[in-house]
């Protein structure tokens, strides 16, 4: 049926345009016919769309609205929530050190995670674009640790690093049984732990986005350079590294928010009391401890709303400002990449 | 006369291959042993897992750091033998494929609207998809879990399921939109003259067309049901339903005494998620190529 309104919405078309079989009609056509049967067309949208609609409006956007009014009351889950306390929430949270401690843990492990992710995944993705033998191999295995789930990574971990663990036993084996430590429960030393588990955990993902990205630079653009007598580290440094930077930012951007929202590895490796002694709590953990299991929804989903504002300020400015170069065109983002 | 002359017509030819080939003797040694000293790293903490399985207790409350002096296959053997690693691979496993299968038909439903269709309204939907991005589910799980029991679903695989796939969808469709765009105008132009519906042509054609896109969409969604803690630890209560990250952490909460064990449960249960992952790598790593440039 539709292919008859098809074809003769075609012949109209060509006769219109003076049977003129150009390229010109080729889009005009398709238009046409939709505009032709918008009911149809209509039926089609919603069914298509419709499912994954109801599924993305019921189970994403409605919960996170209902986090924001929930955040309204002081509610223990039972029933609807009648008791309105207005900001009290927010400012319980706000003055509440261990929320403070939380949040300086995030923005630390932000921060560190770029720095000490970012070098190194670049360096080795660099080293890894390069024809190397068994590189498929190489990079399965870069990223076992990413695949692993964060459960398996906590459990492996706490048992390698506690006091008594793998860790110590080797670093006693080596003759430097003086540097075996409480690593997970020393709070000067725990956040350093975790950054190394995170390093571990993520770094394949980084190398993986990375070598994505250099393998979308055109080949000639280093080989014109080696032939007019650059070195492998000018072409990195003044080639690669620049056309790289879009993937860069954008890997920046998702270990950010990545940090700010970190909960399962800290949650498993520290569980929901240690987490604030040792010093490695997050504000998701946060959350759960003083929201699910303490029993105050209300006050829990106060708690999300707040880290949600946070994440969005955070992905603004960083959209803003950073993200922004890559519509300005290669010349600028050049300039200020390195 | 010829001294001058033979260095400037020799030198271009002869200047390209030389800088290329010094680079590459020079730095290949450097990249494999960069490679090894790596892999070396990112593999340790998993082998300690894997070995410490072979293990006594005896042994490695004496030796923590020590090769396995005897090869034990009992904590293994006590594991398979055992039914609740079966059972938690089982709902993992269903969890996973359920997950994947609804995020693949229904995005792929939704994306192929979202790309091949003109309609008023057209860019707020995507814009409404994309903006999933920005809600992760520890922002929502609180309501998230208020909405799954209101819906009877508590304690039942169903509702991990269906928000995994709700949170899937923005990734999906971000991924999926460009594939389908990118299919050209012809291919549809030349299906509907031949007598082919739109709903037809979604089947025959986009479907087909879209397979490696619908993979790597697939595999992300599986390892991230396979790996998910979050949203099962809120909804999941009972042991029955537990998939195996939940139980990974009761096993060794509740062994705990017995290391060996824990390592030999921790290991097993790793092997899925990596199977998995080595027979599709080049897939992921193509999608996310895709990903970026997009």
């Amino acid at each position: 049926m539709s292919v008859r309104e098809n074809t003769s919405t075609r012949l109209e078309v060509d006769l219109a345009n003076g049977g003129d079989t150009g390229t010109t009609p080729v889009a005009p056509p398709v238009r046409r016919r939709r505009r032709s049967s918008p009911v149809g067309a209509r039926v089609e949208i919603a069914v298509l769309v419709g499912p994954a609609l109801i599924v993305f409006l019921g189970f994403v956007i409605f919960p996170v609205v209902m986090a924001a009014y929930y955040g309204f009351f002081s509610w223990q889950g039972y029933g609807p929530p009648t008791d309105f306390v207005g900001f009290r929430n927010y400012i319980t949270i706000i003055q509440d050190p261990t929320f403070q401690e939380a949040l300086t843990h995030n923005g630390v492990i932000v921060v560190l995670s770029l720095v000490l992710q970012g070098p190194v995944a670049i360096l080795l993705a660099l080293l890894l674009n390069r024809k190397l033998r068994g590189q498929s191999l190489i990079r399965v295995l870069i990223f076992v640790p990413y695949v692993i789930s964060e459960v398996v990574v906590g459990t492996g971990w706490s048992l390698m690093l506690a006091s008594n663990g793998a860790v110590n036993g080797m670093l006693e084996k080596l003759g430097l049984g003086a540097f075996s430590q409480d690593w997970l429960s020393n709070p000067d030393i725990a956040i350093w732990t975790l950054m190394v588990i995170i390093t571990w955990k993520y770094v394949g993902f980084a190398v993986i986005l990375f070598l994505a990205g250099l393998q979308g630079i055109p080949e000639e653009l280093p080989e014109a350079a080696a032939i007019d007598g650059a070195s492998f580290w000018q072409i990195q440094r003044h080639i690669t590294l620049p056309l790289l930077a879009p993937t860069l930012r954008i890997w920046a951007f998702l270990s950010i928010i990545g940090a700010l929202q970190l909960f399962d590895l800290v949650y498993i490796i520290w569980g929901q009391y240690i987490a604030s002694t040792a010093g490695t709590s997050t504000m998701a953990t946060y959350l759960v401890a003083n929201g699910r299991n303490a029993g105050n929804y209300g006050y829990g989903n106060a708690v999300a709303v707040v880290l949600f504002l946070i994440s969005l300020v955070v992905a603004l400015i960083y959209q803003r400002f950073v993200l922004s170069r890559d519509t300005e065109g290669a010349i600028t983002g050049k300039g200020k990449s390195t | 006369m010829t001294a001058l002359t033979t260095p400037a017509v020799a030198l271009p030819p002869a200047n390209p291959p030389a800088p290329i080939k010094t680079s590459r003797r020079w730095g290949t040694p450097v990249a494999y042993v960069v490679a090894v000293l790596v892999i070396g790293l990112m593999l340790a903490p998993v082998l300690f897992i894997i070995i410490g399985g072979f293990r006594t207790n005896a042994q490695i409350t004496t030796d923590p750091s020590g090769w396995p002096s005897v090869w034990n296959i009992g904590n293994y053997l006590d594991v398979l033998t055992g039914g609740t690693f079966w059972r938690l691979v089982g709902n993992s496993l269903i969890a996973g494929f359920a997950t994947t299968l609804g995020v693949v038909v229904l995005g792929l439903m939704a994306s192929y609207v979202l790309a091949r269709y003109r309609f008023r309204g057209r860019g707020i939907l995507y814009a409404t998809f994309a903006a999933g991005l920005m809600f992760p589910m520890t922002v929502a799980i609180t309501p998230l879990y208020l909405v799954v029991k209101n819906l009877g679903l508590m304690n039942s695989l169903g509702g991990v399921i269906l928000p995994q796939i709700a949170f899937a969808l923005p990734t999906t469709i971000i991924i999926l939109v460009p594939f389908l765009k990118a299919i050209p105008d012809e291919i549809q132009e030349a299906a509907f003259i031949d007598g082919c519906s739109r709903l037809g042509f979604f089947w025959r054609m986009i479907v087909p067309l879209a397979m490696p896109g619908v993979i790597t969409v697939g595999i992300l969604a599986f390892i991230a049901s396979w790996n998910s803690y979050l949203l099962p630890l809120f909804i999941l209560n009972n042991d029955a339903v537990f998939t195996l990250p939940l139980g990974v952490q009761s096993f060794a909460s509740q062994y705990s005494v017995d290391t060996a064990k824990v390592l030999a449960f921790t290991s097993l249960s790793m092997i899925p998620a990596l199977v998995f992952f080595a027979l599709f790598e080049r897939r992921i790593v193509g999608g996310l190529t895709g990903a970026v440039k997009g």
